[in-house]
């Protein structure tokens, strides 16, 4: 197919725009912040759908404004006849569901139907979240435990610090787009650790097996053999997935947007960082026909 | 690699069997129950209901308090120690003082494992309560064990109420379970209003009938009570007559004389006994009906009531006096219950769901074949039917384990899909290089086979990994993904190397001598 390609004349410039990216992910996430769902933020979410053709957003928006709920954020779902609603409000009315449908009752008439509902306490919203990071946190001990297993620290360390690159960029991108982060967001993060992994350490196999067949060839030039050893299947997996996840993206439904949105960019960073971070970091810390054989004594 | 026992071949068509067998079954409806199995859809699919309870335990923390003061006030006049100044504090501790001089008793009856006041757990190796002595200043609160000892045992009498209520209503297989120590989850599938759910379990149901009283000289006090309609305020007797505990029937009925709804009850015999004996004291007065602090009705007692069975009346609606009735049937909660979170699912979006998660998973599935097809050829078609079957074996065990499939959970199967032929492909690569430095067709292929398979289960395990977090930290329709993604893995493992490789063999074996096989 594709024919040795020097992708080990770009370590340094991709590493410097890899570089980048994530200082401008991290700026993103400390001083735009992300934009939690209910999930993590607490509060309640209605799906709406609107079953005539006279309410507008802008009645909806007049109703729910005269309930007296704080912030209430309103926007379309998918089509022009379904709509999010979301606001946070503190003091937790256990009827506030059958008011709220009263209201609009009287307001915009009986039109509309609730398609989905979700609150979420303050303390459960906390809980999540915490849950959450320890996920993440607990996928990347994992991994970094099952790399440490299986091979020696100068891939484990490569293999990290890929995975934190794709972590960050993608949540990054959350940040700076303002997508909402919810549950399946944190699945799908979970689940670019495990792909990212996956894209690394079949290259890895290659480099080490590598390693042990041509002695005398550096490790620079020899990363770029093993990528290109790797290639095509890199590209064909990466591409078959690429393909499930865009068939969801697109035929999937609103509510897997955000997670099979998350999952795309995670591929492709996952993809590229295995090229572009795991690889250089071996040669930066100059793995050699020795790493490998002295761990195997 | 290559070679396949007669035993292997067979076990595999069987196993495939099987699960096809399964997966079929999830269409068709067989007498057998073993055989009639089928996917469970979540809540997100088939529309419905999921609520999270607390039990506020507070109340039922002071109110232990309280008791155990007056059994501690008992027991230490028996043992004639003299008791002073005790009282339930705000921070659930019971503070009182005593004699120095029997200090030494004190503790010596505290630190008994036979001790009536302070009961020993076995199972835990700890006391109920802990005793912490300055100057003769006694503290007594609960011990770690004691609190957990409490609120398990309050959990589980929660549960029994909240299970009782939700099947009165009569919903469709609710779900019932235990969170933690202090949470019930609540899941009612294809309800799409839990509103009346919602009211019945946030009632605590304490029913109490109490004398109105104009005096506070009342030897149990007296409290002012709101009515529930806010019509009246009036004063409350706080000793109760007969409680809801001695109830053992209410029903909504129609008053033929007023033509109003009334709520009917029955006590059993000791509250038909102790109503009875107000009733007949307390001709003229008007008699509280509370209920969690309200008063429902405070009719004036024209005649003694000692058949044991009364009414309510209190501007029901047929549906408030079921509800009520229901409420006073199923008994009353040990404390308050909370609902922290909320997610209802309305039918017309989990039927959306499934029409779009089934979409996504046909384009996604035939997307990824045509891809394979082009690329690999005869192979690609081995790599396709391989994975035809392995979508049969993760519905097949999905379906045999009765797992519950949810949205992202189709999304887990979706992505199987994409990351599934990640094997094959890995394999396939790999004997194309063999094969440029191999003459012999079947050696390159088995050397393919042995040299990739480090990569193979390398990359599946670190997603398995993924998955196994997922399972145990994620909640809900996430743990349907990683349920689908992690059962994914073995079972596309087990096509590679079962199935795909068993095709792959009779084809190479069959064609050994031509050139440029894959």
């Amino acid at each position: 197919m594709i024919k040795n390609l020097n992708f080990n004349k770009y370590y340094k410039l991709f590493n410097i725009i890899s570089v980048v990216l994530v200082i401008l992910s991290l700026i993103s996430i400390l001083f735009k912040g992300l934009n939690y769902g209910v999930d993590f933020k607490g509060g309640t979410l209605i799906e709406l759908r609107i079953n005539d053709n006279q309410t507008t957003i802008s009645n909806l928006r007049s109703a729910f404004n005269n309930m007296n709920l704080g912030d209430v954020a309103i926007k379309n779902f998918g089509n022009d006849n379904d709509y999010l609603i979301k606001f946070v409000k503190k003091d937790r009315d256990k009827n506030l569901i059958q008011n709220i449908k009263k209201d609009l009752q009287s307001n915009i008439g009986p039109v509309f139907e609730f398609r989905r509902v979700e609150s979420v306490g303050p303390k459960v919203s906390a809980e999540l979240l915490n849950k959450g990071l320890i996920a993440i946190a607990a996928s990347l001990g994992a991994m970094l435990f099952y790399i440490w297993i299986r091979f020696e620290w100068q891939f484990s360390l490569g293999a990290i610090i890929a995975l934190f690159h794709d972590v960050i960029l993608t949540i990054g991108i959350f940040s700076l787009f303002n997508i909402e982060i919810n549950l399946s967001i944190v699945a799908a993060l979970l689940t670019i650790v495990g792909y990212s992994m996956n894209d690394t350490v079949v290259i890895f196999d290659r480099v080490r097996e590598n390693l042990k067949k041509h002695i005398s060839i550096k490790i620079f030039e020899l990363t770029n053999i093993s990528i290109n050893e790797t290639l095509s299947r890199t590209i064909i997996t990466s591409a078959t997935t690429l393909l499930a996840l865009l068939s969801i993206f697109i035929f999937g439904g609103e509510i897997l947007k955000g997670f099979s949105l998350a999952m795309i960019l995670g591929v492709i960073f996952g993809t590229y960082s295995s090229i572009y971070i795991a690889n250089p970091t071996l040669v930066y810390l100059k793995v050699s026909y020795k790493t490998v054989v002295k761990e195997e004594k | 690699m290559l070679k396949f026992s007669k035993i292997n071949i067979l076990i595999t068509t069987l196993l495939s069997i099987i699960v096809i067998f399964f997966t079929i079954s999830n269409f068709t409806e067989f007498e057998d129950e073993f055989v009639n199995k089928k996917i469970n859809l979540g809540l997100d699919l088939q529309g419905g209901s999921y609520l999270l309870l607390k039990i506020d335990n507070d109340p039922v923390i002071v109110k232990e308090l309280q008791n155990k003061a007056i059994s501690l006030k008992n027991v230490l006049k028996e043992n004639n120690i003299s008791i002073f100044n005790i009282r339930v504090t705000d921070d659930k501790k019971i503070l009182f003082s005593i004699n120095k001089k029997d200090a030494d008793k004190l503790n010596q009856l505290f630190n008994d494992k036979n001790s009536i006041v302070n009961p020993y757990f076995d199972q835990f190796k700890s006391f109920q309560f802990e005793i912490a002595n300055q100057e003769g200043n006694f503290e007594i609160f609960f011990s770690k064990y004691g609190l957990i000892q409490l609120k398990t045992s309050s959990l589980d009498q929660a549960i029994e109420i909240v299970r009782r209520r939700v099947d009165e209503v009569g919903t469709n297989e609710p779900n019932i379970l235990k969170r933690g120590n202090d949470r019930i989850l609540v899941e009612l599938p294809g309800l799409d209003d839990p509103m009346r759910i919602k009211n019945l379990l946030g009632k605590t149901a304490n029913l109490s009938f109490r004398f109105v009283t104009q005096t506070d000289e009342e030897t149990f006090g007296a409290e002012e009570l709101e009515f529930e309609d806010g019509s009246e305020v009036v004063k409350v007797s706080k000793r109760i007559i007969v409680s809801g505990e001695n109830l053992i029937d209410a029903q909504p009925r129609m008053d033929n004389q007023t033509n109003e709804t009334v709520v009917t009850f029955d006590f059993d015999r000791v509250g038909a006994k102790r109503f009875g004996r107000a009733t007949t004291k307390g001709i003229g007065k008007r008699l509280a009906i509370v209920l969690d602090g309200k008063i429902i009705s405070a009719p004036v007692i024209q005649e003694a009531i000692v058949a044991g069975s009364g009414q309510i009346s209190g501007g029901f609606t047929f549906q408030s006096a079921t509800d009520l009735a229901l409420l006073l049937r199923s008994g009353a909660l040990p404390a308050p219950l909370e609902i922290i979170e909320e997610r209802t699912v309305g039918p017309g979006l989990g039927q959306d769901s499934i029409k779009s998660g089934l979409s996504a998973l046909l384009i996604g599935f035939i997307l990824v074949i045509t891809f394979m097809l082009i690329k690999y050829r005869i192979f690609g078609i081995i790599a396709n039917v391989t994975l035809i079957l392995n979508l049969f074996f993760l519905v097949g065990i999905l379906t045999l384990f009765e797992a519950t499939l949810t949205l992202p959970g189709i999304a887990g199967i979706i992505l199987t899909v994409g990351m599934a032929v990640d094997a094959n492909v890995l394999i396939f690569e790999r004997i194309k290089e063999e094969i440029k430095n191999e003459k012999n067709q079947i050696i390159a292929f088995d050397a393919g086979y042995n040299k990739s398979r480090n990569a193979v289960l390398d990359a599946n395990i670190t997603t398995l990994i993924a998955a196994i977090i997922l399972f145990f930290l994620g909640s809900g329709p996430i743990k349907g993904f990683a349920v689908t993604l992690g059962i994914g893995i073995f079972t596309t493992l087990f096509s590679v190397y079962f199935i795909a490789r068993l095709f792959t063999s009779i084809y190479v074996i069959r064609n050994k001598n031509k050139e440029q096989l894959i």
